[in-house]
C-alpha cells in the first residue's frame, strides 16, 4: 500500500486521515480570507453589461475586460494618487531607515550624559497613542504651514519611535569587542557606524523598511485629514472619495481597491521571508 | 537600562586621527565585569547628532502635540482662533452631549466585541498553521494578506460584500434565508465593522501566537497524550497555560486598538456615522468636532483626553486581571 508520506519538521510521520483534516481547514481559512480580494478582481473585470448582482452569484467574468481600469483613470487622476502614495511612502522608507539606525545607535552604542532620557522620550512617544493627539498634530502642520502638502502626511511618521527602539535592540545585540578593534584600528564613531555596526543589523533594517512603507502606503486617517485638495490625494484617500462620488459603480471602486492593493501583495510576497522572521521576533521580544 | 560612567581618558572622547598606541584599556575588562553597553569614544556632541533627527521629529509630531492636547483640552481653540483658558467646561459640555455618550458607547461595545474574537480566534489560526507541512508557508503568507492590504481597501471590499446586493446577501438569498441589512440597521452595521476588524486582526495576532507556540516544549504534549488526554484537554492543559502571557498580551493590544477604532466605521457607516449617527465612535467624533476650518480645536481635545485616559485604564485592567489570575 503506497500512502502518501508526509513528515513534519522533526521527522516524525503525520497520519493521512489528521493531514487531510488540517489541509480542509486550510482551504476553508484561505476562502475566507483570500475570497474576498478574489471577488473584488472578479468584479474588476466583469464587462459593463454583466449583471454583478446576480444571485446565486458568478464567480468568472462572463465577458473579461480591462476596461474599469482605463475608466477608473479617466474618474479620477488614479496614477498621480499612486505617484503621490509612491512618493510618501518610498520617502518613509529612507527617512525611518537613516533617522532610526542613527538614534538607534547613538542609544545603543555610544556613551553620554542623557542617553537615559533621549531614550525615555522614545518610548513616551511610542506609547501617545496617534488617534489623541491628531488634532494637535493638525494644529502643528496649520502653523507650519505645511497642511495639504505631501510633506505634511509625510512628517509626523518620518521617524517611527518604534523603529527607533527595533534598532536599538539590534545594535544591543552587537558585542562591543569588534568595535573596539575598530577603533584601535583607527576607526572614527562613523566608520564604525556605517562599516561595522549597520551591515550586522540588515534584517531588521528590512523590517523597519517593510513597515514604513506599509504603514505610508496603507495610512488613512492622517492624510484625511491633512489633505483637503483633491490634487495632493495618496490613493487612499482617493479611494474614498471614488467611492463617495461614484458609489453607484462597484465595477469602478473595485478596480480603484485592485490598483491600490496589487502593489502591496506583490512586495509582501517577494519580501514575506524576512517579514516573518522580523516580526516574530519584535513578538518575543516585545 | 544602566549608563555607566566613563572608564576612559580625556582622549578618547576624540576622534582618533591614527591608530592610538597607548589604548586606555581597551578590551581587558580591566574596569570590573560590570556590562558596559557602548563605547565612549567619540566627540562629546556625536550622540547628540546622532539622535537629533529622531528626536526632532518625536518631540515635535508626538511629545509636543500631547501636551498640548492636555493643554487645549482646557481652552477654547478653534482652528483659527488662538483659546483662551475656559477650566472644566469643555469636560462639562461633553456631559450633556449626546453624541459624546453614543461615541462612548460604540467605542466600548467595539472592545467587548472584538476583544475575546482576537484573543482566541488567531491562536486556533496559530496551531493549524503551526506544523511544518508541505505549502504551509504558502497558507501562513495568504492568510497574513488582509493584514497587508490597506483599511480603505479592506472596508471598500467588505462594503461592497456586505450590500443589499452584494456577495454575502445573493449567498444567503440562494440559500433561503433572504436578504440582510447588514449596512442599514444600526447594530448590524456595528457588529460587520467588529466581523471586518477581527477578520483584518487574525494575521496580525496569529504570528504573535506562532512566536509563542514555537516556545512551548513538544514534551509537555507528549506527557500528556501519554495520560490518555486528548486534544481538547490538551489544549486546555497545556497550550492555554503555556502561551498565557502572549494571551495577555493580544488582549491588551487589541483593546486599546479597538477602543480607538476610526476608519472601519467610517469607511462602512460614512463620515456621519450610519443612521442618524448611531454608529459614530469616539475618535471618528474627535475628527469630525475638530478638523476643518471651523474645528473646535479645544473640545475635541477634551474628547482626546477622554481616549487616552480610557486606553490607559483598558490597559490597567488588563494587566492586572492578568496579575491576579497568576496569584
Amino acid at each position: 500500500m503506497s500512502v502518501i508520506n508526509v513528515t513534519d519538521a522533526d521527522g516524525k510521520r503525520i497520519p493521512v486521515t489528521g493531514l487531510a483534516v488540517r489541509y480542509v481547514l486550510l482551504l476553508a481559512v484561505l476562502a475566507l480570507t483570500v475570497g474576498p480580494f478574489l471577488w473584488q478582481l472578479s468584479t474588476s473585470l466583469k464587462g459593463p453589461h454583466e449583471d454583478i448582482f446576480s444571485s446565486p452569484p458568478k464567480f468568472l467574468p462572463g465577458e473579461p475586460t480591462l476596461d474599469n481600469y482605463t475608466r477608473v483613470a479617466q474618474t479620477i487622476p488614479v496614477w498621480d494618487y499612486a505617484l503621490n502614495s509612491l512618493k510618501v511612502a518610498a520617502a518613509n522608507v529612507v527617512t525611518n531607515c537613516v533617522g532610526a539606525a542613527l538614534a538607534g545607535y547613538a542609544l545603543a552604542r555610544m556613551r553620554y550624559r542623557g542617553r537615559r532620557a533621549a531614550t525615555l522620550a522614545f518610548i513616551l512617544a511610542m506609547l501617545v497613542p496617534v488617534e489623541g493627539i491628531i488634532i494637535a498634530q493638525f494644529t502643528t502642520m496649520r502653523d507650519l504651514g505645511l497642511n495639504n502638502t505631501l510633506l505634511g502626511v509625510l512628517l509626523p511618521g518620518s521617524i517611527g519611535a518604534m523603529n527607533v527602539l527595533l534598532m536599538r535592540n539590534a545594535f544591543l545585540n552587537l558585542p562591543n569587542e569588534v568595535e573596539e578593534a575598530a577603533y584601535v584600528d583607527g576607526a572614527n564613531v562613523w566608520q564604525r557606524f556605517l562599516r561595522i555596526a549597520l551591515p550586522s543589523v540588515k534584517g531588521t533594517l528590512a523590517v523597519v523598511a517593510i513597515f514604513a512603507f506599509m504603514g505610508a502606503w496603507d495610512d488613512f486617517l492622517w492624510p484625511l485629514i491633512v489633505l483637503s485638495d483633491p490634487e495632493n490625494f495618496t490613493l487612499t484617500i482617493g479611494l474614498n472619495y471614488l467611492h463617495g462620488t461614484f458609489a453607484n459603480d462597484e465595477r469602478l471602486v473595485a478596480a480603484g481597491t485592485i490598483i491600490a492593493v496589487l502593489p502591496l501583495i506583490v512586495l509582501f510576497a517577494c519580501l514575506q521571508r524576512f517579514f516573518f522572521r522580523g516580526v516574530g521576533e519584535g513578538a518575543v521580544k516585545g | 537600562m544602566k549608563t555607566s560612567t566613563a572608564s576612559g581618558t580625556t582622549t578618547s572622547d576624540l576622534v582618533p586621527a591614527g591608530p592610538p598606541l597607548h589604548g586606555p584599556g581597551h578590551g581587558t575588562g580591566s574596569e570590573g565585569r560590570r556590562p558596559r553597553r557602548g563605547i565612549r569614544r567619540h566627540l562629546p556632541y556625536s550622540p547628540w547628532l546622532f539622535a537629533a533627527p529622531g528626536l526632532l521629529v518625536v518631540g515635535a509630531f508626538s511629545l509636543y502635540p500631547f501636551l498640548s492636547t492636555l493643554v487645549n483640552a482646557f481652552t477654547d481653540r478653534r482652528t483659527l482662533v488662538p483659546g483662551e483658558f475656559v477650566g472644566l467646561a469643555n469636560f462639562r459640555e461633553l456631559l450633556d452631549d449626546e453624541m459624546f455618550w453614543i461615541g462612548l458607547r460604540n467605542s466600548s461595545l467595539y472592545v467587548l466585541g472584538v476583544v475575546p474574537a482576537l484573543v482566541i480566534l488567531p491562536l486556533l489560526l496559530a496551531m493549524l498553521v503551526q506544523r511544518q507541512i508541505p505549502g504551509i508557508t504558502f497558507f501562513r503568507s495568504a492568510f497574513y494578506t488582509p493584514v497587508v492590504a490597506s483599511i480603505v481597501v479592506v472596508g471598500l471590499i467588505w462594503v461592497w460584500m456586505l450590500d443589499d446586493r452584494g456577495l454575502v446577501n445573493s449567498v444567503l438569498e440562494a440559500v433561503g434565508v433572504g436578504r440582510v441589512g447588514f449596512l442599514s440597521d444600526q447594530w448590524l452595521l456595528l457588529l460587520s465593522a467588529m466581523g471586518v476588524t477581527v477578520w483584518k486582526g487574525l494575521g496580525y495576532y496569529m504570528i504573535i501566537y506562532l512566536a509563542a507556540l514555537a516556545n512551548v516544549p513538544r514534551e509537555l504534549h507528549e506527557a500528556a497524550a501519554v495520560d490518555g488526554a486528548g486534544p481538547v484537554r490538551r489544549f486546555f492543559t497545556v497550550t492555554v497555560p503555556a502561551v498565557r502571557s502572549t494571551m495577555v498580551l493580544v488582549g491588551a493590544l487589541s483593546s486599546v486598538a479597538a477602543f480607538k477604532v476610526f476608519s472601519e466605521v467610517y469607511l462602512m457607516a460614512g463620515p456621519s456615522g450610519g443612521p442618524a449617527g448611531e454608529d459614530t465612535t469616539l475618535v471618528m467624533l474627535v475628527q469630525r468636532v475638530g478638523t476643518g476650518l471651523s474645528g473646535r480645536v479645544g473640545y475635541a481635545s477634551a474628547i482626546s483626553v477622554v481616549v487616552f485616559v480610557v486606553t490607559v485604564a483598558l490597559m490597567l485592567l488588563v494587566l492586572r486581571a492578568d496579575r491576579k489570575e497568576d496569584a
